[in-house]
């Protein structure tokens, strides 16, 4: 468990601890070093993440990266910033794990709206300004773990999902949420390739409650600074305790809808992606044993093999929300 | 021994493939995950090998030079070698050195089975390349070793199930493979030598 979020009806952590002790010592001196620095310096925060590429960000998120509310130290190794900005499945820009690296720099993220739509007060088209306007980021340290079995731990900026649900107003009959990716074909080769079998645009789905839970964020950052392209900028779903290909990345729309949602991955084969997805060691992906992950970045020595936790860990936050269903069957 | 250099440049060719990767993941230029990247090169290698192999009998028919099946049971063993690193990798890299995990392996997720039973039929085919097995099992080697046919068809599907939502690679692997086996049916066979004469009559033409 990276970060311990208190039930809803429990009081706040910042309310009662205090920030000093909440913190730890090296990130307190970071930050105010940084807060110091912050008026003349683009791009604080990554600082604290030794190989971050700086990014410039539009000035209006780059303020908000000035006032971030910083995760505590994490229990567990962070991933390098270069590992998790190079080893990325963005199947919009190829098929191989470094593709993405490679292609996503063509992709125009400037402007960028999200269309809302479907079953909501307040629909409409919101830039991603309006967007991300009224919730302060937050630092998320996260497991990451991919379906292919292999596993990072990042950490995301970003704010909770339910900020904006609530900002937009679902009607009654909303029960799902279904997300849709960038497709831009001029800018994204992979969807140009005649062998993909993947109908563009990338769909996926979460049930209403989960998409309001806590832990559910949207990103627009990671190590301090704002996404990099192939991570899904600029605006990405962060899941943790569901596989990476959840984590929908580059949202153009956010629909609210009564039905489930079809995924990508269970319309090119249901038998293998269910709509939940959440991680689960005793459920056998037919590619890939799910019993066990690789932490990357790992070695030819030391392969890094661990045991894979239900719901990535992170049980004790989410397992309610599945409480009295087959996770076998709805898996 | 005949063809020397040949089979010495083969030799080395392929020697120096997997210890180039070996040095790339000694400098750290294989990415966050070096055994993974291993084990598709030398998978994809046993592949390509186990192609070029083939590629071997209709190339010298086509061309009436000898020098190509004097490399043919070389570049074979290889594509077994390969195939042999490649399951190495598996062993070390996926299952961790848990042999007690491959059953269910085997068991649930189809393409391993059909990796492994591709591997068995090279196993068989590489421990019988030996002269004393040629006299030894007469008119059934050549028998034995069209198992190497079928051996393409199942390593093709175990790519195809590997793959994932981009067919490019293996698309081009399966019409390479398409077009060696069709040239051992009648009708490929008949267009071989049909080609192969064609180039003959140019080759005295042009004398």
């Amino acid at each position: 468990m990276l970060i311990k979020l208190p039930p809803s009806s429990g009081c706040r952590e910042g309310e009662v601890t205090p920030e000093s002790v909440y913190l730890s010592r090296r990130r307190l001196m970071q930050g105010a070093l940084l807060g110091v620095a912050s008026s003349a310096m683009p791009g604080t925060g990554w600082a604290q993440y030794p190989d971050v590429e700086p990014a410039i960000a539009p000035p209006w998120l780059q303020r908000r990266l000035t006032d971030v509310q910083w995760a505590p130290s994490p229990a567990e190794a962070v991933a390098p910033f270069k590992v998790a900005s190079q080893y990325n499945n963005f199947y919009e820009f190829g098929a191989g794990k470094t593709d993405p690296a490679r292609h996503a720099s063509a992709m125009q993220t400037e402007p960028w709206s999200v269309r809302i739509d479907g079953l909501v007060a307040k629909p409409g088209v919101y830039d991603l300004e309006q967007i991300c306007a009224q919730s302060r980021l937050q630092e998320r340290i996260y497991r990451l773990r991919c379906v292919e079995a292999w596993s990072m731990v990042i950490p995301w900026l970003g704010f909770p999902l339910a900020e904006l649900i609530r900002r937009v107003e679902p009607l009654g009959d909303a029960r799902y949420l279904r997300f849709e990716t960038l497709h831009r074909p001029e800018e994204m080769p992979g969807t140009r390739s005649r062998f993909s079998l993947i109908d563009w645009p990338y769909v996926e789905g979460l049930r209403l409650d989960e998409a309001m839970h806590p832990l559910t964020i949207l990103a627009v950052g990671m190590y301090g600074r704002v996404l990099p392209n192939q991570n899904g900028a600029p605006l990405r779903l962060v899941v943790p305790w569901k596989y990476g290909f959840k984590s929908i990345k580059s949202i153009v729309r956010i629909s609210f809808v009564s039905e489930q949602p079809k995924s990508s991955w269970m319309l090119i084969a249901p038998d293998e992606y269910g709509f939940y997805a959440n991680v689960n060691p005793a459920v056998s992906h037919p590619r890939w044993s799910q019993a066990q992950e690789r932490r990357l970045p790992n070695t030819l020595f030391s392969p890094n093999l661990r045991p894979t936790q239900l719901f990535n860990g992170y049980g004790e936050e989410v397992a309610e929300l599945y409480r009295g269903m087959d996770l076998r069957k709805h898996y | 021994m005949r063809h020397f250099w040949l089979r010495s440049a083969v030799f080395l060719g392929a020697l120096c493939v997997p210890l180039y990767w070996l040095y790339l993941a000694w400098l750290l230029a294989l990415g966050p995950e070096p055994g993974k990247w291993l084990l598709d090169h030398l998978g994809q290698g046993a592949l390509v090998l186990l192609l070029v192999t083939l590629a071997m009998t209709p190339l010298s028919r086509l061309t009436g030079w000898p020098q190509w099946l004097a490399i043919r049971r070389q570049l074979g063993l290889w594509s077994f070698t390969y195939a042999c690193l490649h399951i190495a990798c598996f062993a070390l890299f996926i299952l961790g050195g848990q042999w007690e995990r491959l059953p269910a392996e085997l068991l649930e997720r189809p393409y391993v089975m059909v990796g492994a039973l591709a591997f068995l039929g090279l196993l068989a085919l590489a421990l019988t390349s030996n002269h004393w097995s040629m006299r030894r099992l007469g008119a059934g080697w050549k028998r034995l070793h069209r198992l190497v046919y079928p051996i393409l068809l199942l390593v093709l599907l175990h790519m195809l199930w590997v793959v994932r939502s981009d067919l490019g690679l293996w698309a081009l692997y399966a019409s390479l493979g398409g077009v060696l086996l069709f040239l051992r049916l009648p009708w490929g066979k008949r267009w071989l030598g049909q080609a192969a004469l064609v180039r003959r009559n140019r080759a005295q033409r042009d004398k």
